[in-house]
């Protein structure tokens, strides 16, 4: 069954009088628990079509479904409680919110469901020690290296287990051995608590490590 | 969400301090210049509606007969009389400082024993009659003619002492005027005022005006208040053809009359103290916008993680509420603790009043500012797209 159901999905932007067609009826199936690395060059729509399937932005045309949940004409308070409870966003530069610890900024996406303050820390504390950071709760991002960082928010987009995660260039803003710390925790993440990935990249090194390949190019996938 | 708003406010302490302090001073002057009015809607209030006034009817400050004494007692309802001049001496040791002083006869502790407690008082030289209803213990003051009866907050400000022979220079009736302390008042009703200077009539008539005895207002007492109206005409009707004819008047209405001769002073306090109030306004909707600007990204990424466009547009108004409302608590109770009891300028006023209506009209004022300033950011915020947030488009 597939987790992430993309059809003929259209997505134009309007630039002032300017028309851009991003997407252009692509279609994609991405399986329970897969791996996946969209490729392609700049402005091929890797990241329209990942903000798509996390419900950041909506198509022109067409229908995208995960987890069986149609979100391609939610409104917007259904659509954000969506977000809240079925994606987990890993983005390139990281974007934790500097004035809170990592332990707080873990704890972000539980204060939008009912749940204790003492359970929430306990939840952010798990999801930090699950990416090696146990030791750095009340640590500021400012505190943090750049793999750090990105750990922590890895753990901010799993604490409210989500069966799918989103990861827009995880390892672009990375030096060598940070990405491959964060794709060894993608990977396990995939392996071990079956969390289905799809990962925009450059890095054919990091492409690699994704079970299914597509390029995207012009609005059109290919494998 | 509360702890996210908090951190928010000290991402820049000193711009939200200086965003809180410009709020505070602003309330604070709002409310300061409000305790003026205030304190000039007081000042009627230490005129009864059950005492009438009579004045020369050309101007308060022309002079009407001792004459006519007699003649107003002799109307049906008056029940005593009282002579009242304004003395305007100054304190030689402090020009500045001005406070009222007033030569009144005899009965004028008896008229107005209910307002104000002796509470302080030197021991009589001599036995003396005490007039019907004034407080036994001004005894030695009754026994002295250039004793003076004095409000406690004057004496404690002036560093005087009972029994200190004090002088003054006399303006209106020029030289040197020796009192000797023989009585403090402290004021029942905070309308009275404690900064005030009562002596005897008589010394101002033999010192200062050669034996002559004009007057310049009398008060008078009525067995029947109800009966006012027909009393302010029987006495304005004696001197209806008399030069000079008189102006009679509840002590309430006295006392508004004199309020009204500030003119349009409390309008245009009114028009300063919204102007600083706007000016504030656009100030803190300047700083919420630069700083809701500064943080469009993270809005993105608070959207991306699932917040609804209406939990971003709380946390925006939110912190604009904390900071107006916080600033304006600060300045409106500020003004109310620091203002309230100051002394007027001029030392024809009781001291400054801010009621609290003035107080919660300024934390009203405080909360239409954070609701101002912060609606244009949150609605901006709320409205963000997230992909124009992140400013991330491939």
């Amino acid at each position: 069954m597939a987790t992430v159901d993309v059809r003929d999905v259209v997505k134009v932007y309007r630039r002032q009088t300017e028309e851009v067609r991003v997407l252009d009826g692509l279609s994609l199936k991405i399986p329970d628990g897969a791996f996946v690395a969209l490729m392609g060059p700049s402005g091929s729509g890797k990241t329209t079509l990942l903000n798509l399937i996390g419900g950041v932005d909506q198509p022109t045309s067409g229908d995208v479904s995960v987890d069986g949940t149609s979100i391609a004409k939610m409104g917007g308070a259904a659509l954000a409680r969506w977000r809240s409870t079925s994606i987990g966003y890993i983005f390139q530069l990281y974007n934790l919110i500097p004035v809170l610890s990592a332990q707080e900024n873990v704890e972000l996406p539980l204060l939008l469901v009912s749940m204790s303050g003492s359970e929430r820390k306990k939840r952010a504390k798990t999801a930090l020690e699950l990416v090696g950071l146990g030791d750095r709760l009340g640590h500021y991002p400012r505190q943090l290296s750049g793999g750090q960082e990105q750990r922590v928010a890895i753990a901010r987009a799993i604490v409210s287990d989500p069966k799918v995660l989103l990861a827009d260039e995880p390892t672009g803003d990375l030096d060598r051995k940070s990405a491959e710390e964060v794709l060894q925790l993608l990977e396990r993440l995939n392996r071990e608590f079956k969390k289905t990935i799809v990962m925009v990249t450059h890095d054919p090194h990091a492409a690699e490590r994704a079970t299914t390949r597509y390029h995207l190019d012009k609005g059109v996938l290919s494998n | 969400m509360l702890r996210l708003v908090v951190v928010n406010l000290f991402r820049n302490p000193l711009r939200t301090f200086l965003t809180m302090a410009s709020v505070t001073v602003a309330l604070f002057l709002y409310c300061a210049l409000g305790g003026i009015l205030d304190t000039l809607q007081e000042s009627i209030k230490v005129g009864s509606e059950s005492r009438l006034v009579v004045r020369n009817k050309i101007s308060l400050v022309q002079w009407i007969p001792m004459a006519y004494r007699q003649r107003i007692e002799s109307v049906p309802g008056v029940k005593r009389v009282v002579v009242q001049n304004w003395f305007g001496a100054q304190d030689p040791a402090d020009t500045k400082g001005f406070f009222a002083q007033f030569a009144v006869d005899d009965p004028y502790y008896g008229v107005y024993g209910k307002d104000f407690d002796i509470i302080a008082a030197s021991d009589p030289l001599a036995p003396v009659t005490i007039p019907d209803g004034a407080d036994p213990k001004l005894a030695a003051y009754y026994a002295e003619q250039t004793a003076c009866v004095v409000g406690e907050k004057l004496l404690a400000k002036k560093g005087w002492k009972l029994g200190q022979t004090i002088t003054l220079a006399g303006t209106i009736f020029p030289g040197s005027w020796p009192f000797t302390i023989r009585a403090v008042y402290r004021a029942k009703k905070k309308s009275f005022g404690d900064e005030t200077m009562f002596f005897h009539y008589k010394y101002l008539s033999e010192k200062g005006m050669g034996g002559q005895e004009p007057v310049g207002t009398y008060v008078l007492e009525l067995n029947d208040p109800s009966q006012a109206s027909a009393i302010t005409h029987a006495v304005d009707s004696q001197f209806e053809n008399a030069a000079p004819a008189t102006l009679t008047e509840t002590e309430q209405a006295f006392q508004a009359g004199f309020v009204s001769m500030y003119g349009n002073i409390p309008f245009v306090l009114r028009v300063i103290g919204l102007a600083i109030v706007f000016s504030i306004l656009l100030i803190a909707a300047n700083t919420m916008m630069t700083s809701i600007r500064e943080r469009t990204s993270e809005f993105g990424v608070l959207k991306t993680l699932g917040f609804t466009d209406g939990a971003v547009f709380g946390m925006v108004v939110a912190e604009a509420a904390v900071i107006t409302l916080g600033g304006g608590l600060l300045g409106a109770l500020g003004a109310r603790a620091l203002v309230s009891g100051a002394s007027m300028p001029g030392g024809f006023f009781p001291p400054m009043s801010i009621y609290w209506g003035t107080v919660l009209t300024g934390i009203a004022i405080a909360v239409v500012i954070g609701a101002v300033s912060g609606l244009v950011p949150a609605v901006q915020a709320s409205r963000l797209r997230i992909v124009d947030a992140l400013r991330r488009v491939e």
